[in-house]
This record gives structure tokens, C-alpha cells and sequence, in this order.
């Protein structure tokens, strides 16, 4: 359980990581909260050359509102967003996902930016990221692009983020009035790779229908994947247990896990579905919000 | 001074543990130590074509690579397995039989050198097809031994009890049940791995070895027996242990290798496996496949048991069973009940999986058979439509029936079934919630009661019956009591994690009227300790708790010489009373044992030596006999096929208590294991011999979170044999766990027509069970 040799970079500024990623390329990780990259290096299943380590740049920790949208940056810890007032009150879809990151001694070190640039198909982030609308702020020395979640997560372990870039901030948009998310998923035991996720953001409208849906699931495909026909099948409708139960069926259809110690192909893919049912009434119910042939 | 026998003392050891101050294996550094890295294969199954060690050996700080064939150079390429039917390979020469088996190893001057060099040894193989199933490997297609005479992939064959009595039973009998039930492979997972330190001092010829031993004398021993060096130039030193579980009992691979290179290159050389080698290469428990048969009258009475296994021993049988007792005590398998007949065998087959079949927190192989007697009592229970709890009555063992012979070769000490189970259920609240499951299953809703009535077979054993290389199965004490009234106790045992350093002061306190905080118990170093078979099998207080309080008693007679010097009267006339020596019939006239032990230095009587000290090598008459009755109560989610297990009570009964903070502890832990088994626990291999559970993501263990909050009581029936009436605790919370959480699943889903899944009883299978069953 020995990581294979690298050379060990100290970046206390992010103009130093950036002139270090500049220099070592496709050679380099950047090390963040660590929580994937390290024992992936103990296994020797990542043996990055050179780690650049971000840690020290302080002014990376940040979680603020600001116009229209909550930064998070990239070396807050989850456990940070986990205690974070503005998120507690306003964005309940990352405040139910960040209590469910690992354990408590992992999210007292792992990011969320870490946790999006790992991209790995079981992570809760990127589950959120999606549901939610997030962007990422993605820097190199030739200069910065905002890239939204669905872009920036490319395929399992594979982002949109460039050999000599990194990704500096996270930004969520902030959530309408009447916006209530939830968050839920199997695992066999904390800390676990997620069975199956499932995060839901919806906004409603006066009325109780449904004015915006974030529906994503995770652990069930190469990446977390959006149920972006099952976000259509919400807007503008009332939610009601019939409109939920063809939403899961959706889901299932999206997802497309592989077997492994955590189940088949057939209970990951039913679980995919249960879990958004469960997330979406979660929604519903704490919307308080009952619209003509709302079922709860 | 009063009593400390009974009292839950805080343990002595606990601080250093708590705050990091204890002294593991890994705490050791030696000057100039040196660090071993093995190479393991990635086949289950292959033969060795060529090993190139020169990229390694060019690494910097590399100083040897060793291969098997350099072991067979040296004839030092197999090691002995404990109960004597086989030996293993300690590192793999012509062919390796399971994955991650250990092919070479490299020493260097660091532990990164040893790993990056260790990656660079290139081992050709040849791959051949793998047997991974027993039921396959029984039909000696492919040979897998080819250094054994016998040409067959059978081990043995062992069976007790009559047969054709037992089958013709059985044909009478008007209600019989069959299952197969399996105990599925799984793993001990101490949470400190195993390792050695062997450290060869080429002076004075004397190599000293620490190790993460449960059983450091008869390690000794086997370091003597393997190498020839003579035992006296062997020292064993077990630092503190961090669990140990079965796994720390047999010899593995890297202790040899760690030896040989120090005794070759003269320099302590280190070895600590990581997890993921204690999980694929060290002791795995259990992989028994049981043909359980009952017979019973149809008003519930038991007329026969049969038991069929198939034993998976993988590709040794380095199972660390006594000699006489290849398939261990399952025997116990009549459980706690009267059978009129019963017969019972057990058929070993050589996989491609790692050896072991060592005793997970167990008495060798008595978790198997109490999960199949008490998952088959539930299955008849159901079949006759009993209540399970009024199955169990109906043929417990009564109390006037004790000393009770078992048709299967056991003498059971002493039992209260009923009075414990009764006490169970009350605590529980059985019938209420009887009702409530009535009333949850109009509706729908799966909730399930399991009970588990175990008996276990706990403190090996009779030297007449038990021993290991040959060596009787006792154990032994030292007490030595200093001028001021402190002492030091010394144990052939060796905790790890148990919490000897307080039982056994507590012990010693209270045979003698001293404080158990002035005795110091120390275990585990061969050159002090006196020669004891270890710690595992529930063996430490039945066999050296008796040791102890034997002699503490000698002591006790050599100290009443001088309490008589003192009080100025014949020995006759002192009376060890209230914890002092008393003059009969004078109150008042007294001495402490503390005045004893500084006048045994200063002033002993004129016809004794000075001094206060006494042994005792307990040789134990009988085994002893523990009991209890669990009860589990679980909700499963329909849709996802989560358990929940809402309570769990635990009701034990292990004799005389010695400190019942420690039984509660070591109950909360057996439990939290059983549980993981049940639930959470297996080491599987899929049909290419690829073993898929390697570390800790894929092999769970419970944290606090999923584990259930524990409800523990106790009855107390004292072992009529041990001179505490002490029965041993610390295996029976995971030999009677696992069939109370699965006879509540099962419970659950009955009504579904649901009769059995094999542990663990993971949520997909759950689930598949449900929706197999409404589709």
C-alpha cells in the first residue's frame, strides 16, 4: 500500500498551480481533498507523476452567495457545505447530499470541486451538479471557461477539464422561491460506493405545478446521468403519484449500471427508480404544496 | 478488601489502547531493520514457468529477493499446518494454487524500495484451469496436489454419531425437513493485520521473532520444528495484539520468509501485510455446505438429525483444528436439544482458494453447526406450523438431564435452557410482539421475530482428547507476590483485546485479598510467560482462568504457613476468611495477605523457603458448555429489501462472571460481527478463481451507524467442573448471532412462502426473494 514515485508540488497561489500544471501537463494531478486520488495512488491504480498540491492556496476555501448563484470553491470541504448556513436554508438538495458524502472523518477533507474533477460513476456530487444546474469555473494560463455540469462530466474518471487547466469554483444557481430538492441513496454501509442515487431539485409555481425539475441518478451508468425526459414530463404539471410512477419508469430506462458486488443490472436499475420516486416525494411533500390532483 | 470477582472493573489496559500508547507490531522499530514485500500471483491456478529477479534486485536498497526455489534449496519450502494432515507452501514452487498466493519475496532498506521492487519481479506462469467449487473439485477432474501421494482432491472423510440408527430414524419419523445450508466463506478482519518481525542475532545464535500470535509457545515450537533451530535460541515476543479472531493462530508465509532473510542476512527484517493480503492470503473461516436433516413426531417431538457437509479447505488444509478433530467440535450439532438419534460427517475438499478454515471467533466449526441446528429447528418449526420458541422447549435438554451425553460424543456440563430463554422472551416482550406482526401482516407489512436457542462447546480441551502438534491442550499460570503485596501474573495465554490484564488480576484479587490494581499481568512472551496453548476457542478463562485460580490457591496454602509463623498458632487454627487469615475463634486475631507476602521476605517461618510464588498447568477434565438465547427483531423495506433490525436482544449465560463489563463488551462486539456475517459478510470468488473481495470497500465491516443497538442480560448456571464455575464468553455472541437474524428475515417472509437464503442476507437477495415470490 505504497504509491509508486512522484514529485511533490507545493502551490501557494493558484498563479503557481496553474505555471505548475503548465509545466508537468498530462503528468500532473492536482490534489484537493485527496479522498479518491490517495488511495487510488496507494493501490497504484493512479500513478500520477507529479502532484500538485492546492491545499495550501487558503483563498480557495470560500462558500458564498453572491449574484444569483452560491461559489463554492475548490478546496471548500464537504463538511463545510455540510455546515453551511446559506445551503442549509436555501439549497436543500446540497445540504441533503452533503450529509450522505462517505462518513464524517472523509467529508472533513474531501471537496466538491475534487469530487466533480474525480468523476467517478458511484459520486454523489456529480449527481447533485446535475440536478441542480451547476457550472464550473474552469482555469488554465490561457484563461478561465464556465462549464456547465452536463459538459464538464464526460465519461467515468474523464471531465471536460484540459491538461494544463483546473477547475477553481463551483456555482449553483441560485433557487427560485418555492424550490425544495432532495437527496437519496443505497449503499451497504457508510462510506460505501453508492448501489444507486437519485437527486431531485424542483421548483413550483403558486399553483403547485412544477416550473423547473433537476432529476439526475448516480452509481448506474458510466457517469451520473440526468432523466431529462423525466424533467419535461414534470414542468408544468402537477406532480401526482400516476405523474411520479411514469417519471421512475423514465429513470429506469436511463440508467444503465453494470453488476458488481453491490447487485445485478436488474436491482441497480430498480433501486435507480426507487430512489427518484422517493426524492421526488421528498420534494413534493416538503413544498407543503398541494395543487388540484397533487396526491399527498 | 472485598469481593473483585463480579465486579465490572474499568479495564487496566484500556488507556493505553485509548490514547495511543499501546505497542503494536508496526510500533516496533529495530536499528538497521530491514523491510520484506511479497509477490503475489494473479492466477488462482498456474504453473510457475520462470521468475527474472534482476530488475528488482537493481532497485536501490534492495538487498534480497527470495523465490520458493531458493526455500527448496534450503528445504525450508513447506511449513506444517497445525492439525498435522497436511503442510504449506510458504512460497509457491512449480505451481500456485490461488490467487494472491505468495510467489517471492523482496527485502531493501525501505518499505516503498520492498514495494517498488516487489512490482518488478517478473514471474512467467502458464494458467490452468482453476477448480473453485467443492462440488466440482469432488469429481477429481483436475488434481489439484500434485506433491501428494493420493491422487484425489479429497481431504478426508470424518463423521460421528451412528448412521444407520440415525437413517432409519429418519424414515420413520412422520415429518421430516431437508435444506442445504451454507455458512459462506468469510474473514476474520482483524483490524491490525498480521506481521512479524524476525530479528537473527548472528552473536549469540538466539533469533528473536515478534509476532502478531495468539498462540506465542506453541509458535515457538513450530519455529523450532520448521527451521531446526533449538527452542531455546527462539524467542516469541506477541506485542499488544489488535484483534485477532482465529486469524492470528496459524503460521503464514511471510513470518517464514521475514525468518529466513534475517537468519540469512543477520539484520531484523520487518513484515506487515496490508489488508488486502490478510484478506486474500490469511485464515478464512467457515465455507461449509450442510445437508441438514430433522425427523420429528408430528406434535414436535425430535426423533433424528443428520448432517451432510461439504468442507471448501481451499488449496491446503491448514485449518488450526486439535489433532484428533479435523472437522473441529461440530459434534455440538444436537445443539440444545435431545436427540434420539443423530449422526454426523463432513467430507474436506482442495480448491484454488487460499487456505484456512481457521475458527472465526469460534470453537472450531460450532458457528457452522449452531446456524445449521438453529436455522432447521425454525424450517421444522414452520413445517409443523409451532411456534419456533415452543419447538425448542418441547426438546430442550432438561435440567435434571445434566451431566448430559449427547449421542454425538460430547458431556454437556450444565444448562437451564428454559429458564433463559423464558427470560428472554419476557424481556423481549415475545407475545406482543406476536400480536403486532399479526396485525403488520394484514397489512402487508414484513416483520420478522428469529430466535436463536445455541449451545456452544468452548475451552479445548482434555489433554486425554486435545491437542496441536502433539502438544496436550492446557494451560498455565505463574503468580508472583512481592514483599510490598503487589505481584505479577504471568499466562500461557495471550489477549488481544479480551482484557486478561484486568480478569485475570481480578482472578488473583480475589483468591488472594490483594488489589488487582497492584498485580500486573503480563502474557505473551515466551522467555517469562510459562508455556501456555493461547488465546482462541474461548479456551482463555475455562483452561487458564483455572490455572490462575489454582495457582493463586497454591499460593494461598504457602502464604497460610506463614500467616500461622505470624499469628503464633498451629496451620490447623488459621482460617482463610473474609480475605485474611484468621486464628479460629479469636476475632480480631488476623493478618492481611500483604503482611504475608512482606513477611515471606523478611521474616518467613523457620521450616519454609523465603519467598511467594506458584504455577499451575491446568489440564481441564471436561470442555465447558456455554449458552444463551437471541432474539432479533426485523422490518424489511419491500421495495429496496433493507432489513432492519429494530431490536436485538441477547441473552448469555457463560457460568460465573468475572467481570460483567468485559462480558457485555466482548457480547457488543461478537454481536456487531455476527450481524456483518449475517448481513454484510463474504469472501467470493468468481468461476475464474478471482477473488472479489480485496479490501474494505468490498468486504464490509459494520460501523456503528449500521450495527443495531445491542440489548444484553444474563443468566448464571455455573460450570460444576471449572474451579470458577467460569464457562467462556467471547465466541458465544457470534456463534448464536447469525441464525437470530436470519430466522427473523425468514420470519419476515413466510407469509411469502419464503423458506430459506443462504447468509449474506444482502438487500438484493432479500429483494429478489420478495419479488420472486409476488411476481
Amino acid at each position: 500500500m505504497f504509491p509508486a514515485q512522484f514529485t511533490y508540488e507545493r502551490a501557494r497561489s493558484e498563479d503557481e498551480a496553474l505555471a505548475a500544471l503548465a509545466k508537468y501537463g498530462s503528468d500532473a494531478r492536482i490534489l484537493a481533498g485527496g479522498q479518491s486520488l490517495i488511495p487510488a495512488m496507494r493501490y497504484r491504480l493512479a500513478r500520477p507523476g507529479v502532484l500538485i498540491d492546492i491545499n495550501p492556496i487558503t483563498a480557495f476555501e470560500y462558500i458564498e452567495e453572491r449574484d444569483g448563484y452560491l461559489s463554492v470553491g475548490a478546496t471548500a470541504r464537504d463538511y463545510a457545505i455540510e455546515m453551511s448556513s446559506p445551503i442549509r436554508s436555501r439549497y436543500q438538495l446540497l445540504a441533503a447530499t452533503s450529509k450522505v458524502i462517505a462518513d464524517p472523518v472523509v467529508r472533513q477533507t474531501g471537496t466538491l470541486a475534487g469530487s466533480l474533477c474525480h468523476n467517478d460513476p458511484a459520486g454523489d456530487w456529480p449527481v447533485a451538479a446535475l440536478a441542480a444546474r451547476a457550472q464550473i469555473v474552469v482555469r488554465g494560463v490561457r484563461g478561465t471557461r464556465l462549464v456547465s455540469a452536463d459538459d464538464f462530466l464526460v465519461d467515468s474518471f474523464t471531465t471536460a477539464v484540459g491538461d494544463d487547466e483546473m477547475a477553481v469554483e463551483v456555482r449553483f444557481p441560485k433557487p427560485p422561491p418555492l424550490t425544495y430538492g432532495a437527496y437519496h441513496k443505497i449503499e451497504r454501509k457508510v462510506g460505501d460506493f453508492a448501489t444507486a442515487c437519485a437527486g431531485v431539485q424542483l421548483t413550483f409555481d403558486t399553483g403547485g405545478r412544477v416550473a423547473a425539475a433537476g432529476i439526475a441518478i448516480g452509481a448506474v451508468g458510466a457517469k451520473a446521468l440526468r432523466v431529462a425526459d423525466g424533467e419535461m414530463m414534470m414542468t408544468g404539471y402537477v406532480p401526482t403519484e400516476e405523474l411520479i410512477g411514469e417519471v421512475v419508469e423514465v429513470a429506469k430506462r436511463v440508467a444503465d449500471p453494470v453488476a458488481d458486488n453491490r447487485g445485478s443490472v436488474q436491482y441497480k436499475r430498480e433501486m435507480a427508480g426507487v430512489l427518484v420516486g422517493r426524492a421526488l416525494r421528498d420534494a413534493c411533500r416538503l413544498s407543503g404544496l398541494k395543487g388540484e390532483g397533487a396526491s399527498w | 478488601m472485598t469481593a473483585t470477582l463480579g465486579v465490572p472493573m474499568k479495564r487496566k489496559e484500556d488507556p493505553r489502547f485509548i490514547r495511543g500508547k499501546g505497542r503494536y507490531l508496526d510500533d516496533i522499530v529495530l536499528p538497521n531493520m530491514l523491510y520484506l514485500a511479497l509477490v503475489h500471483s494473479p492466477y488462482p491456478h498456474a504453473r510457475i514457468k520462470s521468475i527474472d529477479k534482476s530488475a528488482a534486485l537493481a532497485v536501490t536498497g534492495v538487498k534480497a529477493v527470495i523465490t520458493g526455489e531458493d526455500l527448496n534449496a534450503a528445504k525450508l519450502e513447506w511449513l506444517p499446518t497445525f492439525h498435522g494432515f497436511d503442510k504449506q507452501m510458504v512460497l509457491a514452487f512449480g505451481k500456485v494454487l490461488y490467487q494472491y498466493q505468495e510467489v517471492a519475496g523482496v527485502i531493501a532498506e525501505t518499505r516503498e524500495a520492498a514495494a517498488d521492487a516487489a512490482e518488478l519481479v517478473e514471474v512467467e506462469y502458464e494458467p490452468l484451469d482453476p477448480v473453485v467449487d467443492p462440488f466440482e473439485s469432488m469429481k477429481d477432474a483436475v488434481i489439484l496436489r500434485d506433491d501428494r501421494e493420493e491422487k484425489t482432491n479429497h481431504i478426508y472423510h470424518w463423521e460421528v454419531g451412528k448412521r444407520d440408527e440415525t437413517d432409519a430414524a429418519l424414515a420413520a419419523s412422520p415429518v421430516r425437513i431437508k435444506e442445504r445450508i451454507v455458512a459462506p466463506r468469510c474473514h476474520p478482519a482483524p483490524l491490525e493485520p498480521c506481521g512479524a518481525i524476525a530479528d537473527m542475532n548472528t552473536a549469540t545464535g538466539r533469533l528473536t521473532v515478534y509476532l502478531t500470535s495468539q498462540a506465542p509457545h506453541v509458535h515457538r515450537t513450530a519455529f523450532s520444528l520448521v527451521t531446526g533451530i533449538p527452542e531455546d535460541k527462539i524467542h516469541i515476543i506477541s506485542p499488544d495484539v489488535g484483534g485477532g479472531f482465529g486469524n492470528k493462530v496459524p503460521v503464514y508465509p511471510g513470518y517464514v520468509v521475514a525468518t529466513v532473510a534475517s537468519v540469512i542476512l543477520g539484520i531484523p527484517v520487518k513484515w506487515v501485510e496490508s489488508r488486502t493480503e490478510n484478506l486474500t492470503t490469511t485464515g478464512f473461516a467457515r465455507d461449509y455446505h450442510m445437508d441438514v436433516e430433522l425427523g420429528a413426531t408430528t406434535d414436535g417431538k425430535l426423533t433424528a438429525l443428520k448432517v451432510s457437509t461439504v468442507a471448501d479447505h481451499g488449496a491446503f488444509d491448514a485449518a488450526a483444528d486439535p489433532r484428533k478433530y479435523p472437522a473441529g467440535m461440530f459434534g455440538i450439532v444436537t445443539g440444545s436439544y435431545v436427540f434420539p438419534a443423530a449422526f454426523a460427517q463432513v467430507d474436506a475438499y482442495f480448491t484454488n482458494k487460499p487456505p484456512g478454515g481457521i475458527a472465526y471467533r469460534c470453537s472450531f466449526r460450532v458457528t457452522e453447526a449452531a446456524y445449521a441446528i438453529e436455522r432447521a429447528m425454525d424450517i421444522l418449526a414452520s413445517e409443523l406450523k409451532m411456534d419456533p420458541v415452543e419447538l425448542r422447549s418441547l426438546n430442550f435438554i432438561k435440567n435434571e438431564q445434566f451431566p448430559f451425553a449427547t449421542p454425538l460424543g460430547f458431556v454437556y456440563d450444565s444448562g437451564d435452557y428454559e429458564t433463559t430463554m423464558r427470560k428472554a422472551l419476557s424481556l423481549i416482550g415475545y407475545d406482543d410482539l406476536r400480536k403486532e406482526q399479526a396485525e403488520k401482516r394484514q397489512r402487508g407489512d414484513l416483520m420478522g421475530i428469529g430466535v436463536s436457542t445455541f449451545t456452544e462447546v468452548v475451552g479445548a480441551g482434555p489433554g486425554k482428547h486435545f491437542d496441536i502438534l502433539g502438544i496436550k491442550m492446557f494451560d498455565s499460570a505463574e503468580i508472583r507476590i512481592h514483599p510490598t503485596g503487589a505481584g505479577i501474573v504471568r499466562a500461557g495465554t495471550r489477549h488481544q483485546g479480551q482484557g486478561h490484564e484486568t480478569t485475570w488480576a481480578q482472578i488473583v484479587g480475589e483468591e488472594l485479598g490483594l488489589d488487582p490494581q497492584d498485580l500486573l499481568v503480563e502474557e505473551g512472551d515466551t522467555d517469562t510467560a510459562p508455556y501456555g496453548l493461547g488465546t482462541y476457542a474461548s479456551r482463555s478463562t475455562p483452561v487458564a482462568g483455572a490455572a490462575l485460580a489454582l495457582a493463586a490457591r497454591r499460593v494461598r496454602e504457602k502464604a497460610r504457613k506463614i500467616a500461622a509463623h505470624l499469628l503464633e498458632a498451629s496451620e490447623d487454627d488459621v482460617e482463610w476468611k473474609d480475605y485474611k487469615f484468621s486464628l479460629k475463634g479469636v476475632p480480631g486475631k488476623a493478618v492481611t495477605m500483604k503482611e504475608v507476602a512482606f513477611a515471606a521476605y523478611t521474616n518467613p517461618a523457620p521450616d519454609s523457603e523465603p519467598g511467594l510464588e506458584a504455577t499451575y498447568y491446568y489440564d481441564p477434565p471436561n470442555m465447558t458448555f456455554p449458552f444463551g438465547t437471541y432474539v432479533a427483531v426485523v422490518d424489511i423495506d419491500r421495495e429496496t429489501g433493507a432489513v432492519d433490525v429494530r431490536r436485538f436482544l441477547a441473552v448469555d449465560d457463560c457460568g460465573t462472571i468475572i467481570n460483567p463489563m468485559i462480558v457485555e463488551g466482548q457480547v457488543h462486539g461478537g454481536l456487531t460481527e455476527g450481524y456483518a456475517i449475517a448481513f454484510m459478510q463474504e469472501i467470493k470468488y468468481d468461476e475464474a478463481g478471482n477473488n472479489l473481495n480485496t479490501n474494505f470497500t468490498e468486504y464490509l465491516v459494520p460501523t456503528a451507524l449500521e450495527s443495531p443497538s445491542w440489548e444484553t442480560a444474563r443468566t448464571v448456571t455455573p460450570s460444576p467442573h471449572h474451579p470458577l464455575g467460569a464457562k467462556g464468553v467471547g465466541e458465544s455472541p457470534n456463534v448464536g448471532s447469525p441464525q437470530a437474524f436470519v430466522n427473523a428475515v425468514m420470519d419476515a417472509l413466510s407469509p411469502l412462502g419464503v423458506r430459506h437464503i443462504d447468509m449474506p442476507l444482502t438487500r438484493e437477495k432479500v429483494w429478489q426473494a420478495i419479488r420472486g415470490a409476488t411476481a
